[in-house]
Protein backbone atom coordinates (compact mmCIF):
# COMPACT_ATOMS: atom_id res chain seq x y z
CA UNK A 1 0.00 0.00 0.00
CA UNK A 2 2.78 2.82 1.14
CA UNK A 3 4.57 2.07 -2.39
CA UNK A 4 1.54 2.58 -4.83
CA UNK A 5 1.22 5.74 -3.43
CA UNK A 6 4.39 7.54 -4.53
CA UNK A 7 4.17 5.57 -7.49
CA UNK A 8 0.42 6.96 -8.24
CA UNK A 9 1.44 10.55 -7.44
CA UNK A 10 3.95 10.81 -10.43
CA UNK A 11 1.94 9.23 -12.58
CA UNK A 12 -0.97 11.39 -11.89
CA UNK A 13 1.49 14.53 -11.94
CA UNK A 14 2.65 13.65 -15.01
CA UNK A 15 -1.02 13.04 -16.33
CA UNK A 16 -1.78 16.59 -14.94
CA UNK A 17 1.14 17.72 -16.97
CA UNK A 18 0.08 16.74 -20.03
CA UNK A 19 -3.82 17.33 -19.55
CA UNK A 20 -2.32 20.61 -18.99
CA UNK A 21 -0.16 21.13 -21.83
CA UNK A 22 -3.49 19.73 -24.25
CA UNK A 23 -5.38 22.47 -22.42
CA UNK A 24 -3.24 25.23 -22.97
CA UNK A 25 -1.95 24.42 -26.56
CA UNK A 26 -2.84 21.15 -27.83
CA UNK A 27 -6.71 21.66 -28.20
CA UNK A 28 -7.85 24.12 -30.69
CA UNK A 29 -8.66 27.47 -30.36
CA UNK A 30 -12.40 28.36 -30.19
CA UNK A 31 -13.60 30.60 -32.60
CA UNK A 32 -15.76 33.24 -30.99
CA UNK A 33 -14.37 33.33 -27.49
CA UNK A 34 -10.86 32.53 -28.31
CA UNK A 35 -8.36 31.46 -25.94
CA UNK A 36 -10.06 32.39 -22.66
CA UNK A 37 -12.21 29.44 -23.12
CA UNK A 38 -9.52 27.42 -22.62
CA UNK A 39 -10.76 27.63 -18.52
CA UNK A 40 -13.30 25.72 -20.00
CA UNK A 41 -10.71 22.52 -19.36
CA UNK A 42 -10.39 23.23 -15.68
CA UNK A 43 -13.77 24.86 -14.94
CA UNK A 44 -16.16 21.63 -16.11
CA UNK A 45 -13.56 19.11 -14.85
CA UNK A 46 -13.38 20.46 -11.62
CA UNK A 47 -17.51 21.08 -11.56
CA UNK A 48 -17.71 16.87 -12.58
CA UNK A 49 -15.42 16.00 -9.96
CA UNK A 50 -16.65 18.13 -7.05
CA UNK A 51 -20.30 16.30 -8.30
CA UNK A 52 -18.88 13.12 -7.78
CA UNK A 53 -17.54 13.65 -4.55
CA UNK A 54 -20.45 15.04 -3.03
CA UNK A 55 -21.90 11.76 -4.51
CA UNK A 56 -19.76 9.41 -2.62
CA UNK A 57 -20.48 11.87 0.75
CA UNK A 58 -23.73 10.80 0.16
CA UNK A 59 -23.13 7.34 -0.12
CA UNK A 60 -21.40 7.13 2.87
CA UNK A 61 -23.13 9.73 5.01
CA UNK A 62 -26.40 6.76 4.19
CA UNK A 63 -24.01 3.63 4.87
CA UNK A 64 -22.58 5.33 8.34
CA UNK A 65 -26.28 5.99 9.21
CA UNK A 66 -27.15 2.49 8.63
CA UNK A 67 -23.76 0.54 9.73
CA UNK A 68 -22.09 3.04 12.32
CA UNK A 69 -19.02 2.55 10.20
CA UNK A 70 -15.83 4.57 11.60
CA UNK A 71 -14.74 4.40 7.91
CA UNK A 72 -17.37 5.66 6.24
CA UNK A 73 -17.75 8.38 8.54
CA UNK A 74 -14.10 9.56 7.37
CA UNK A 75 -15.05 8.96 3.76
CA UNK A 76 -17.93 11.22 4.65
CA UNK A 77 -15.68 13.79 6.19
CA UNK A 78 -12.85 13.69 3.36
CA UNK A 79 -14.65 13.98 0.23
CA UNK A 80 -16.85 16.91 1.90
CA UNK A 81 -13.45 18.82 2.46
CA UNK A 82 -12.15 18.14 -1.21
CA UNK A 83 -15.36 18.59 -2.67
CA UNK A 84 -15.67 21.93 -1.02
CA UNK A 85 -11.84 22.45 -1.80
CA UNK A 86 -12.93 21.69 -6.16
CA UNK A 87 -16.25 23.83 -5.99
CA UNK A 88 -14.16 26.63 -4.99
CA UNK A 89 -12.24 26.23 -8.04
CA UNK A 90 -15.36 26.48 -10.30
CA UNK A 91 -16.67 29.37 -8.68
CA UNK A 92 -13.26 31.10 -9.01
CA UNK A 93 -12.69 30.07 -12.56
CA UNK A 94 -16.45 31.01 -13.61
CA UNK A 95 -16.46 34.40 -13.49
CA UNK A 96 -12.31 34.70 -14.32
CA UNK A 97 -14.32 33.31 -17.65
CA UNK A 98 -17.48 35.30 -17.44
CA UNK A 99 -15.91 38.49 -17.25
CA UNK A 100 -14.37 38.79 -20.25
CA UNK A 101 -16.36 37.01 -22.40
CA UNK A 102 -19.80 38.12 -20.76
CA UNK A 103 -18.17 41.63 -19.44
CA UNK A 104 -20.01 40.62 -16.02
CA UNK A 105 -18.51 38.51 -13.38
CA UNK A 106 -21.56 36.77 -12.10
CA UNK A 107 -24.31 35.02 -13.92
CA UNK A 108 -27.16 33.17 -12.72
CA UNK A 109 -25.74 30.41 -15.32
CA UNK A 110 -27.40 26.47 -13.77
CA UNK A 111 -23.94 25.38 -13.63
CA UNK A 112 -22.27 28.46 -11.27
CA UNK A 113 -25.88 29.01 -9.46
CA UNK A 114 -26.02 25.33 -8.54
CA UNK A 115 -22.50 25.02 -7.82
CA UNK A 116 -22.52 28.08 -5.30
CA UNK A 117 -25.81 26.11 -3.49
CA UNK A 118 -23.84 23.09 -3.21
CA UNK A 119 -20.56 25.08 -1.90
CA UNK A 120 -22.86 26.77 0.47
CA UNK A 121 -24.46 23.52 1.72
CA UNK A 122 -21.14 21.43 2.44
CA UNK A 123 -19.81 24.42 3.74
CA UNK A 124 -22.35 24.31 6.55
CA UNK A 125 -21.54 20.58 6.95
CA UNK A 126 -18.49 20.97 7.14
CA UNK A 127 -18.85 24.19 9.92
CA UNK A 128 -21.51 21.47 11.69
CA UNK A 129 -18.58 18.89 11.84
CA UNK A 130 -16.47 21.37 13.73
CA UNK A 131 -18.54 23.38 16.09
CA UNK A 132 -20.75 20.35 17.31
CA UNK A 133 -19.64 19.67 20.48
CA UNK A 134 -21.65 16.31 20.56
CA UNK A 135 -20.22 13.04 21.06
CA UNK A 136 -22.15 11.76 17.81
CA UNK A 137 -21.44 14.44 15.59
CA UNK A 138 -20.90 11.86 12.31
CA UNK A 139 -24.63 10.61 13.07
CA UNK A 140 -25.66 14.50 12.89
CA UNK A 141 -23.25 15.29 9.95
CA UNK A 142 -24.68 11.70 8.23
CA UNK A 143 -28.05 13.38 8.46
CA UNK A 144 -27.06 16.90 7.21
CA UNK A 145 -25.42 14.73 4.32
CA UNK A 146 -28.78 13.50 3.40
CA UNK A 147 -30.60 16.39 3.61
CA UNK A 148 -27.98 18.25 1.55
CA UNK A 149 -28.15 15.27 -1.30
CA UNK A 150 -32.11 15.45 -1.28
CA UNK A 151 -32.12 18.76 -2.14
CA UNK A 152 -29.63 18.80 -4.72
CA UNK A 153 -32.46 17.75 -7.36
CA UNK A 154 -34.58 20.60 -6.05
CA UNK A 155 -31.82 23.22 -6.44
CA UNK A 156 -31.04 22.35 -9.82
CA UNK A 157 -34.60 22.55 -10.97
CA UNK A 158 -35.37 25.87 -9.47
CA UNK A 159 -32.82 27.36 -10.82
CA UNK A 160 -33.57 25.54 -14.11
CA UNK A 161 -37.00 26.76 -14.26
CA UNK A 162 -35.69 30.50 -12.96
CA UNK A 163 -33.81 31.05 -15.87
CA UNK A 164 -36.40 29.93 -18.01
CA UNK A 165 -38.24 32.70 -16.51
CA UNK A 166 -35.28 34.97 -16.65
CA UNK A 167 -32.65 34.24 -19.47
CA UNK A 168 -28.83 34.63 -18.51
CA UNK A 169 -25.95 34.63 -20.11
CA UNK A 170 -24.57 30.76 -20.48
CA UNK A 171 -21.14 30.00 -19.18
CA UNK A 172 -19.48 26.99 -21.07
CA UNK A 173 -21.70 26.96 -24.52
CA UNK A 174 -24.30 24.72 -25.03
CA UNK A 175 -24.43 22.32 -27.90
CA UNK A 176 -22.23 19.92 -29.25
CA UNK A 177 -18.44 20.15 -28.72
CA UNK A 178 -15.86 19.41 -30.99
CA UNK A 179 -14.24 15.93 -30.31
CA UNK A 180 -10.21 17.00 -30.21
CA UNK A 181 -11.58 19.79 -27.43
CA UNK A 182 -13.75 16.55 -25.79
CA UNK A 183 -10.78 14.90 -25.94
CA UNK A 184 -8.55 17.34 -24.10
CA UNK A 185 -11.89 17.77 -21.69
CA UNK A 186 -11.76 13.98 -20.72
CA UNK A 187 -8.07 14.11 -20.68
CA UNK A 188 -8.44 17.09 -17.92
CA UNK A 189 -11.18 14.94 -16.02
CA UNK A 190 -9.06 11.76 -16.07
CA UNK A 191 -6.33 14.11 -14.57
CA UNK A 192 -8.23 15.80 -12.08
CA UNK A 193 -9.71 12.42 -10.87
CA UNK A 194 -6.41 11.03 -10.22
CA UNK A 195 -5.19 14.27 -8.74
CA UNK A 196 -9.01 13.87 -6.66
CA UNK A 197 -8.24 10.36 -5.34
CA UNK A 198 -4.76 11.40 -4.15
CA UNK A 199 -5.69 14.09 -1.68
CA UNK A 200 -8.56 12.07 -0.65
CA UNK A 201 -6.16 9.33 -0.03
CA UNK A 202 -4.11 11.50 2.06
CA UNK A 203 -7.02 13.55 4.23
CA UNK A 204 -7.99 10.06 4.82
CA UNK A 205 -4.81 8.56 6.00
CA UNK A 206 -4.55 11.65 8.23
CA UNK A 207 -7.81 11.49 9.70
CA UNK A 208 -7.14 7.72 10.61
CA UNK A 209 -4.41 8.73 12.53
CA UNK A 210 -5.74 11.68 14.27
CA UNK A 211 -8.61 9.76 15.64
CA UNK A 212 -5.58 6.62 16.26
CA UNK A 213 -3.74 9.56 18.65
CA UNK A 214 -7.00 10.92 20.05
CA UNK A 215 -7.87 7.77 21.19
CA UNK A 216 -4.28 6.67 22.95
CA UNK A 217 -4.09 10.41 24.13
CA UNK A 218 -7.86 9.73 26.17
CA UNK A 219 -6.33 6.37 27.16
CA UNK A 220 -2.98 8.12 28.84
CA UNK A 221 -5.32 10.62 30.70
CA UNK A 222 -7.35 7.80 31.92
CA UNK A 223 -4.61 5.53 32.76
CA UNK A 224 -1.74 8.27 33.96
CA UNK A 225 -0.60 7.55 37.42
CA UNK A 226 0.34 11.61 37.88
CA UNK A 227 -3.42 12.36 37.26
CA UNK A 228 -5.81 13.09 39.79
CA UNK A 229 -8.51 11.08 39.25
CA UNK A 230 -8.18 7.65 41.26
CA UNK B 1 -51.14 -0.65 15.69
CA UNK B 2 -54.60 1.38 16.41
CA UNK B 3 -53.15 1.96 20.04
CA UNK B 4 -49.85 3.15 18.44
CA UNK B 5 -51.29 5.39 16.12
CA UNK B 6 -53.33 7.13 18.97
CA UNK B 7 -50.38 7.46 21.17
CA UNK B 8 -48.45 9.53 18.58
CA UNK B 9 -51.47 11.70 17.75
CA UNK B 10 -52.33 12.00 21.87
CA UNK B 11 -48.39 13.09 23.11
CA UNK B 12 -48.41 15.41 19.57
CA UNK B 13 -51.57 16.81 20.53
CA UNK B 14 -50.53 17.16 24.11
CA UNK B 15 -47.31 18.48 23.68
CA UNK B 16 -48.54 21.30 20.91
CA UNK B 17 -51.22 22.48 23.59
CA UNK B 18 -48.67 22.64 26.43
CA UNK B 19 -46.63 24.28 24.26
CA UNK B 20 -49.31 26.48 22.94
CA UNK B 21 -50.48 27.08 26.44
CA UNK B 22 -46.97 28.04 27.92
CA UNK B 23 -46.56 30.38 25.36
CA UNK B 24 -49.89 32.30 25.97
CA UNK B 25 -49.07 32.52 29.24
CA UNK B 26 -45.55 34.15 28.60
CA UNK B 27 -45.71 35.07 25.16
CA UNK B 28 -41.97 35.36 25.04
CA UNK B 29 -41.32 34.19 21.31
CA UNK B 30 -44.18 35.89 19.93
CA UNK B 31 -43.62 39.65 21.68
CA UNK B 32 -39.70 38.86 20.63
CA UNK B 33 -40.95 37.98 17.19
CA UNK B 34 -43.52 40.67 16.55
CA UNK B 35 -40.85 43.27 17.43
CA UNK B 36 -37.98 41.65 15.67
CA UNK B 37 -40.15 41.76 12.42
CA UNK B 38 -41.39 45.26 12.77
CA UNK B 39 -37.69 46.77 13.14
CA UNK B 40 -37.06 44.81 9.83
CA UNK B 41 -40.58 46.30 7.90
CA UNK B 42 -39.82 49.64 9.81
CA UNK B 43 -35.84 49.31 8.14
CA UNK B 44 -36.33 48.04 5.03
CA UNK B 45 -39.21 51.00 4.23
CA UNK B 46 -36.69 53.52 5.37
CA UNK B 47 -34.52 51.83 3.02
CA UNK B 48 -36.56 51.74 -0.09
CA UNK B 49 -39.19 53.88 -1.19
CA UNK B 50 -40.62 52.60 -4.17
CA UNK B 51 -43.31 53.36 -5.95
CA UNK B 52 -46.30 51.06 -6.25
CA UNK B 53 -44.98 49.27 -10.02
CA UNK B 54 -41.40 48.73 -8.44
CA UNK B 55 -43.61 47.46 -4.90
CA UNK B 56 -44.88 45.10 -6.78
CA UNK B 57 -41.53 43.33 -8.00
CA UNK B 58 -39.08 43.69 -5.16
CA UNK B 59 -41.57 42.80 -2.21
CA UNK B 60 -41.74 39.05 -3.02
CA UNK B 61 -38.21 39.09 -1.82
CA UNK B 62 -38.23 41.68 1.19
CA UNK B 63 -41.40 39.73 2.60
CA UNK B 64 -39.52 36.37 2.69
CA UNK B 65 -36.47 37.86 3.81
CA UNK B 66 -38.44 39.39 6.73
CA UNK B 67 -40.40 36.01 7.58
CA UNK B 68 -37.31 34.29 7.14
CA UNK B 69 -35.65 36.43 9.45
CA UNK B 70 -38.60 36.28 11.76
CA UNK B 71 -38.78 32.25 11.57
CA UNK B 72 -34.97 31.91 12.89
CA UNK B 73 -36.27 33.67 15.90
CA UNK B 74 -38.62 31.46 16.85
CA UNK B 75 -37.13 28.77 15.97
CA UNK B 76 -33.92 29.48 18.05
CA UNK B 77 -36.01 29.05 20.55
CA UNK B 78 -37.61 25.66 19.72
CA UNK B 79 -35.85 23.38 22.44
CA UNK B 80 -34.50 25.89 24.65
CA UNK B 81 -37.28 25.26 27.29
CA UNK B 82 -36.64 21.32 26.99
CA UNK B 83 -33.29 21.51 27.18
CA UNK B 84 -34.08 23.58 30.71
CA UNK B 85 -35.95 21.29 32.43
CA UNK B 86 -33.85 17.95 30.55
CA UNK B 87 -37.53 17.01 29.14
CA UNK B 88 -35.39 15.32 26.44
CA UNK B 89 -34.31 12.91 28.35
CA UNK B 90 -37.60 11.77 29.45
CA UNK B 91 -38.56 11.36 25.84
CA UNK B 92 -35.71 9.12 25.41
CA UNK B 93 -36.70 7.19 27.89
CA UNK B 94 -40.75 7.57 27.73
CA UNK B 95 -42.51 4.78 25.25
CA UNK B 96 -43.67 7.69 23.31
CA UNK B 97 -42.20 7.79 19.64
CA UNK B 98 -39.88 10.57 18.93
CA UNK B 99 -41.74 11.59 16.06
CA UNK B 100 -45.21 13.08 18.13
CA UNK B 101 -42.27 15.24 19.47
CA UNK B 102 -41.11 16.83 16.21
CA UNK B 103 -44.70 16.71 14.70
CA UNK B 104 -45.70 18.90 17.99
CA UNK B 105 -42.56 21.27 18.09
CA UNK B 106 -42.81 21.72 14.28
CA UNK B 107 -46.42 22.50 14.05
CA UNK B 108 -46.16 24.61 17.01
CA UNK B 109 -43.33 26.36 15.41
CA UNK B 110 -45.80 26.99 12.28
CA UNK B 111 -48.36 28.36 13.87
CA UNK B 112 -46.41 30.91 15.56
CA UNK B 113 -44.72 31.97 12.47
CA UNK B 114 -47.74 32.00 10.70
CA UNK B 115 -49.53 34.15 12.94
CA UNK B 116 -46.67 36.54 12.62
CA UNK B 117 -47.04 36.53 9.25
CA UNK B 118 -51.13 37.66 9.27
CA UNK B 119 -49.72 40.33 11.69
CA UNK B 120 -47.05 41.64 9.45
CA UNK B 121 -49.02 41.62 6.75
CA UNK B 122 -51.02 44.29 6.79
CA UNK B 123 -48.11 46.75 7.52
CA UNK B 124 -46.23 45.54 4.39
CA UNK B 125 -49.43 46.50 2.82
CA UNK B 126 -49.39 49.83 4.08
CA UNK B 127 -46.09 50.73 3.71
CA UNK B 128 -45.52 49.45 0.60
CA UNK B 129 -49.16 49.98 -1.26
CA UNK B 130 -49.40 46.49 -1.84
CA UNK B 131 -51.75 45.03 -4.53
CA UNK B 132 -52.07 42.11 -6.19
CA UNK B 133 -52.20 42.13 -9.57
CA UNK B 134 -52.92 38.12 -10.05
CA UNK B 135 -54.84 35.56 -8.18
CA UNK B 136 -54.68 36.73 -4.63
CA UNK B 137 -55.73 34.22 -3.35
CA UNK B 138 -52.92 31.87 -4.57
CA UNK B 139 -50.92 33.70 -2.02
CA UNK B 140 -52.35 31.64 0.87
CA UNK B 141 -50.94 28.53 -0.37
CA UNK B 142 -47.49 29.96 -1.27
CA UNK B 143 -47.73 31.07 2.26
CA UNK B 144 -48.54 28.00 3.83
CA UNK B 145 -46.32 26.13 1.90
CA UNK B 146 -43.66 28.12 2.21
CA UNK B 147 -43.75 28.74 6.13
CA UNK B 148 -43.90 24.52 6.31
CA UNK B 149 -40.70 24.28 4.31
CA UNK B 150 -38.96 26.66 6.64
CA UNK B 151 -40.50 25.78 9.55
CA UNK B 152 -39.94 21.87 9.13
CA UNK B 153 -36.52 21.80 8.44
CA UNK B 154 -35.59 24.61 10.88
CA UNK B 155 -36.90 22.50 13.66
CA UNK B 156 -34.77 19.55 12.54
CA UNK B 157 -32.02 21.44 12.32
CA UNK B 158 -32.31 23.36 15.65
CA UNK B 159 -32.50 19.89 17.19
CA UNK B 160 -29.32 19.25 15.52
CA UNK B 161 -27.86 22.76 16.87
CA UNK B 162 -28.21 21.58 20.30
CA UNK B 163 -25.19 20.39 21.37
CA UNK B 164 -22.67 23.09 19.21
CA UNK B 165 -21.11 26.26 20.06
CA UNK B 166 -22.17 29.08 18.77
CA UNK B 167 -25.83 27.24 18.71
CA UNK B 168 -28.19 30.32 17.67
CA UNK B 169 -25.80 31.26 14.68
CA UNK B 170 -25.36 27.35 13.67
CA UNK B 171 -28.93 27.23 13.21
CA UNK B 172 -29.19 29.97 10.23
CA UNK B 173 -26.28 28.93 8.58
CA UNK B 174 -27.37 24.96 8.20
CA UNK B 175 -30.65 26.15 7.24
CA UNK B 176 -30.15 28.89 4.71
CA UNK B 177 -28.45 26.80 1.88
CA UNK B 178 -30.88 24.24 2.35
CA UNK B 179 -33.99 26.50 2.03
CA UNK B 180 -32.66 27.84 -1.15
CA UNK B 181 -34.77 26.07 -3.69
CA UNK B 182 -37.82 26.61 -1.41
CA UNK B 183 -37.10 30.45 -0.85
CA UNK B 184 -36.59 31.03 -4.62
CA UNK B 185 -39.61 29.25 -5.43
CA UNK B 186 -41.67 31.79 -2.47
CA UNK B 187 -40.26 34.46 -3.64
CA UNK B 188 -40.99 34.17 -7.16
CA UNK B 189 -44.28 32.54 -6.94
CA UNK B 190 -45.14 35.62 -4.83
CA UNK B 191 -43.58 38.40 -7.37
CA UNK B 192 -45.60 36.68 -10.52
CA UNK B 193 -49.19 36.70 -8.14
CA UNK B 194 -48.38 40.48 -7.25
CA UNK B 195 -47.12 41.65 -10.82
CA UNK B 196 -50.06 39.29 -12.50
CA UNK B 197 -46.73 38.75 -14.65
CA UNK B 198 -47.43 35.02 -15.72
CA UNK B 199 -48.12 31.53 -13.38
CA UNK B 200 -46.88 30.88 -10.12
CA UNK B 201 -48.16 27.39 -10.74
CA UNK B 202 -44.58 25.40 -11.30
CA UNK B 203 -43.11 27.36 -7.99
CA UNK B 204 -46.17 26.13 -5.99
CA UNK B 205 -45.53 22.48 -6.90
CA UNK B 206 -41.98 23.05 -6.01
CA UNK B 207 -43.20 23.79 -2.87
CA UNK B 208 -45.63 20.70 -2.14
CA UNK B 209 -42.41 18.76 -3.02
CA UNK B 210 -39.80 20.19 -1.61
CA UNK B 211 -42.04 19.93 1.60
CA UNK B 212 -43.23 16.49 1.07
CA UNK B 213 -39.29 15.58 0.66
CA UNK B 214 -38.03 16.95 3.52
CA UNK B 215 -40.85 16.23 5.77
CA UNK B 216 -40.26 12.47 4.99
CA UNK B 217 -36.47 13.07 5.72
CA UNK B 218 -37.15 14.40 9.08
CA UNK B 219 -39.71 12.45 10.00
CA UNK B 220 -37.08 9.40 9.13
CA UNK B 221 -34.03 10.68 10.53
CA UNK B 222 -35.44 12.83 13.96
CA UNK B 223 -35.13 9.85 16.00
CA UNK B 224 -31.45 9.34 14.70
CA UNK B 225 -31.00 12.87 16.08
CA UNK B 226 -32.58 12.58 19.39
CA UNK B 227 -30.69 9.68 20.35
CA UNK B 228 -27.54 11.46 19.16
CA UNK B 229 -27.69 14.40 21.84
CA UNK C 1 -5.46 36.71 -21.76
CA UNK C 2 -4.73 37.61 -18.85
CA UNK C 3 -7.70 35.93 -17.43
CA UNK C 4 -6.59 32.02 -18.73
CA UNK C 5 -4.06 32.78 -16.76
CA UNK C 6 -5.62 34.19 -13.46
CA UNK C 7 -8.07 31.39 -14.20
CA UNK C 8 -5.52 28.27 -13.88
CA UNK C 9 -2.72 30.25 -11.72
CA UNK C 10 -5.63 30.04 -9.24
CA UNK C 11 -6.84 26.81 -9.36
CA UNK C 12 -3.82 25.59 -8.39
CA UNK C 13 -3.38 27.97 -5.68
CA UNK C 14 -6.39 26.81 -4.17
CA UNK C 15 -5.65 23.04 -4.48
CA UNK C 16 -1.72 24.34 -2.92
CA UNK C 17 -3.33 26.01 -0.02
CA UNK C 18 -5.39 22.56 0.89
CA UNK C 19 -2.29 20.58 0.37
CA UNK C 20 -0.66 23.00 2.63
CA UNK C 21 -3.18 22.78 5.71
CA UNK C 22 -3.67 19.02 5.43
CA UNK C 23 0.44 18.88 5.40
CA UNK C 24 0.94 20.68 8.52
CA UNK C 25 -1.83 18.92 10.50
CA UNK C 26 0.07 16.11 9.49
CA UNK C 27 3.29 17.53 10.79
CA UNK C 28 1.65 18.67 14.08
CA UNK C 29 0.39 15.28 14.57
CA UNK C 30 3.61 13.52 13.83
CA UNK C 31 5.21 15.87 17.36
CA UNK C 32 1.98 14.83 19.06
CA UNK C 33 2.70 10.94 18.36
CA UNK C 34 6.27 11.52 19.48
CA UNK C 35 5.36 13.31 22.66
CA UNK C 36 3.43 10.67 23.31
CA UNK C 37 5.87 7.86 22.62
CA UNK C 38 8.34 9.65 25.08
CA UNK C 39 5.45 9.76 27.87
CA UNK C 40 4.51 5.80 27.31
CA UNK C 41 8.02 4.81 27.47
Amino acid sequence: MKKVFPIFAVLTAGLLSYALYQALIGAPTEQTMGDVQRIFYYHVPSAWTAFLLFSINFVASVWYLIRRNTGADIVALVTAEVGVVFCTVVLVTGPLWARPVWGIWWTWDIRLTSTLVLWLIYVSYLLLRRFSTSGQTPVLAAALAVFGALDVPLVYFSIWFFRTQHPQPVIGGGGSIDPRMLHVLLINWLAFLCFAFLVCWSRYRLERLQRDVEETQALEALLDPRSSVR
Amino acid sequence: MRAESQAVSGVTRATLAKDIRLEWRSKDAINSMLFFALLVVVVFAFSFDPTAEESRQIAGGLVWVAFLFAAVVALNQTWAREIRNQVLDAYRVSPAPPNSLFVAKAVGNFLFVAILECLMTPLFIVFYKLRALGPGWQLVPVAALGTWALVVNGTFFAAMSLRTRSREIMLPLLLFPISIPALLAMVEATTIILSGDGRARFWIVLLATYDLVFTTASLALFEKILDAE
Amino acid sequence: MKFLYAAYAATWLIHIAYLVTVARRYARLKREIQDLNRDLR
